[in-house]
């Protein structure tokens, strides 16, 4: 589905990735953890193409094209998905019409009306939203929760190939989180890949991923089944920052 | 290309052969004036009310503020045209070069879904009118402002010039000189009619001018929506639109008057709209102005009664060469009452908006309450907008709030949506659209979605 070669990032003329490498297989959950600052995000912001993330080496390919210099239109168009951590305020658009545009966007022809309010509910009783929701202007006085559900729901519409959803479990009590998790396995199909990215392993007792990686400053610098989040749990980064340093 | 771009900017730019029965000749005298009077065989009293104006018309000078109207020749502008002998009353009976322009227009499909009368403007003359039995039944008036002095010369009389006096500007005693259809709505006590009333305006000779005069009354308890929307077709010479709108909404009533604005770029749009409302009425200005070269339009509510209520919401778009000189004014001359101005400006291509807007609150007016608004959005370094708002207060137990925002279409708004797919045109109309938002959804859903269609027109017309 995703393969990142030797990809090396770098924001405002500072190096923030640092040759990272990942293999994203189809019909696959994975958590990208790490502490704070590690370049998680960038690497989510580097593979939909946001422009202040620039390049400087290696190559992104998603289902064997390589797409490192496609713009951020394109690789949402060929079904990249990226649910924010901060979810931007559309003032003056509704939920729902937004979901209509996007919706019709991808598959290239205005869906009628009826269908879409047809689809709209069946996604939001999914993911137990309820019906106001759709008349609200797009994340505009959005609670955290809101805000998350709200991605849960594009993503849901949208069925990308591949999801990566940034932070979504941060902000959330826990029964946001646990209507979040739902909704997301619940969207989730064999077809489609999510990369779950996320500082703490809390929400991925309600969600296994297949696999962990783990990123410490600009570098995928582990990999385990899901019994590594436990040991993170347990012990916290520094004994892998530990571990990297006698390794040295 | 300047053609391809034209066509493709402005896509009600068609238009019909020059086929008149009559067009008087061109330029301004009291000759044309009279000429005008004579051929639609008018009373005396109205033959004055032209002469009287024409010469108020030319005592008073062009207006030293604003925008620039130096681009306008009077001397160059047919003043009256008469398109057809008879008016149709029903669609049928409209000749088929006149039908075709309305059917590019819509205007069919629109009566059929929820019109129940429709007083279309072609040229100076209006040729189609026709108002839904139960409403005759009910005793509402809405016939072309001709047809109103010959059938109802008492009420035009009573009333014309009263709220817009010829001598309140000079394109106000133009208008009163020279001024030929618009509407005339009498809605009796107690009357709500639940669908709108809704007249098409339309320019179609070259150097025409149009005239139109509207008088709405609205007599105590009542209720009316009246729809305007204006196009007219691509010429390269200056056409001047010139109207003025009277509106009296009596104790407890109320009018909602709404415009979608979009002459092609080569008219001067100068328009004076008042309303005076009376104890607990309510009167709505809902203005959207796209086209033209020079608009200026500043709607107005005069409260004289108590608790009345006064809405200003606006919608204006200026691209390359057009100056949009637009606002509202407030009055507040009885006590509680209230007003609220919202203005949403779009300037791109070196497009100019200008907001001019006044707030004014009399010493009877103890306990009123005043907001306003304005929001501009510019889209490039070669555009601009200013505002001039003045207000004045003679009384201190009121509360005035006014708010002005100044911005641009921010980054990462665009990326968010393209993240999902939209590319840069989708993305910025998608912002745009809920830009205006606030003021376009209190149109009627049909011009609601003409308005962004037109607003997504212009700015992919003027890339490259």
């Amino acid at each position: 589905m995703l393969k990142i070669e030797n990809l090396s990032v770098e924001v405002e003329g500072k190096e923030i990735l640092k040759g990272i490498n990942l293999d994203i297989e189809k019909g696959k959950i994975y958590a990208l953890m790490g502490p704070n600052g590690t370049g998680k995000s960038t690497l989510a912001y580097t593979i939909i193409g946001h422009p202040k993330y620039k390049v400087t080496n290696g190559r992104i390919l998603f289902e064997d094209r390589d797409i490192t210099s496609l713009s951020t239109t394109e690789r949402a168009r060929l079904g990249i998905f990226l649910a924010f951590q901060y979810p931007v305020t559309i003032p003056g658009v509704t939920v729902a019409s937004f979901l209509k545009t996007i919706l019709s966007i991808k598959r290239g022809e205005n869906i009628s009306l009826v269908k879409f309010h047809k689809l709209l509910k069946d996604k939001m009783n999914l993911l137990e939203i309820g019906e106001d929701f759709a008349r609200r202007y797009l994340n505009e006085g959005f609670s955290g929760g809101e805000k998350k559900k709200g991605e849960i729901l594009q993503m849901a519409v949208l069925e990308p190939r591949l999801a990566i959803l940034d932070e979504i479990d941060s902000g959330l009590d826990i029964d946001a989180l646990k209507v979040v998790a739902k909704g997301i396995e619940r969207v989730f199909n064999p077809d489609m890949s999510i990369v779950i990215i996320t500082h703490y392993q809390r929400v991925l007792n309600y969600i296994k991923p297949d696999s962990i990686y783990v990123m410490m400053d600009g570098r995928i610098v582990t990999s385990g089944g899901s019994e590594l989040a436990s040991t993170l749990e347990e012990k916290g980064y520094e004994w892998l920052e530990e571990e990297m340093l006698g390794a040295r | 290309m300047l053609d391809k771009l034209i066509n493709n900017t402005y896509r009600y730019g068609f238009r019909d052969p020059e086929n008149y029965v009559f067009k008087s000749k061109k330029g301004l005298s009291k000759e044309v004036v009279e000429e005008i009077s004579w051929i639609k065989m008018e009373p005396e009293w109205m033959r004055r009310f032209r002469l009287e104006a024409y010469e108020i018309f030319i005592s008073k000078p062009m207006p030293s503020w604003g925008p620039d109207l130096s681009g306008l020749d009077f001397d160059d502008i047919y003043y009256y045209i008469k398109p057809i002998e008879r008016k149709g009353s029903s669609w049928e009976e409209v000749p088929d070069y006149i039908r075709n322009t309305f059917e590019k227009l819509g205007i069919p499909e629109a009566e059929r879904k929820y019109l129940a009368g429709v007083s279309a403007q072609y040229e100076s003359e209006t040729i189609y009118n026709n108002l839904k039995k139960r409403w005759e039944s009910q005793g509402v008036i809405f016939v072309d402002t001709d047809t109103a002095v010959r059938e109802y010369p008492e009420l035009i009389r009573e009333y014309i010039g009263t709220v817009v006096p010829p001598g309140d500007n000079k394109f106000s005693a133009l208008n009163s000189a020279v001024w030929s259809g618009g509407s005339f709505i009498y809605v009796p006590k107690g009357v709500h009619l639940d669908i709108p009333l809704q007249a098409y305006f339309r320019i179609n000779a070259q150097n025409a001018g149009q005239f139109e005069r509207t008088l709405i009354i609205a007599d105590e308890g009542s209720y009316l929506h009246y729809i305007e929307g204006c196009t007219a077709p691509i010429y390269s010479s200056s056409s001047l639109h010139s109207a003025v709108v009277e509106i009296i909404v009596k104790k407890g009533a109320r009018v909602r008057y709404s415009t979608v604005q979009n002459w092609s770029n080569n008219v001067y749009n100068l328009v004076t709209k008042r309303a005076f409302i009376y104890e607990d009425s309510i009167m709505e200005w809902i203005d959207g102005n796209l086209g033209s070269k020079v608009t200026m339009k500043y709607p107005s509510v005069y409260m004289y009664g108590k608790g009345a209520k006064a809405e200003i919401l606006s919608i204006a778009f200026a691209g390359k060469g057009q100056h949009q000189d637009v606002g509202g004014k407030v009055l507040h001359l009885a006590p509680h009452t209230t007003s609220n101005i919202i203005s949403k400006s779009i300037s791109k291509d070196g497009g100019r908006n200008s907001y001019r807007g006044l707030v004014y609150v009399g010493d009877k007016a103890d306990g009123s309450r005043c907001s306003v608004r304005c929001d501009t959005l510019i889209l490039d370094k070669y555009s601009r907008s200013d505002t001039y708002p003045s207000i004045r207060v003679r009384n201190r137990d009121i509360f005035l709030s006014h708010e002005a925002s100044v911005s641009k279409l921010e980054e990462e708004q665009l990326f968010y949506l393209k993240s999902r797919g939209l590319d840069d045109s989708d993305s910025n109309a998608m912002l745009i659209r809920g830009f205006i938002e606030p003021v376009s959804r209190e149109f009627p859903m049909e011009y609601a979605v003409e308005l962004n269609r037109l607003i997504e027109i212009q700015l992919e017309g003027s890339i490259g």
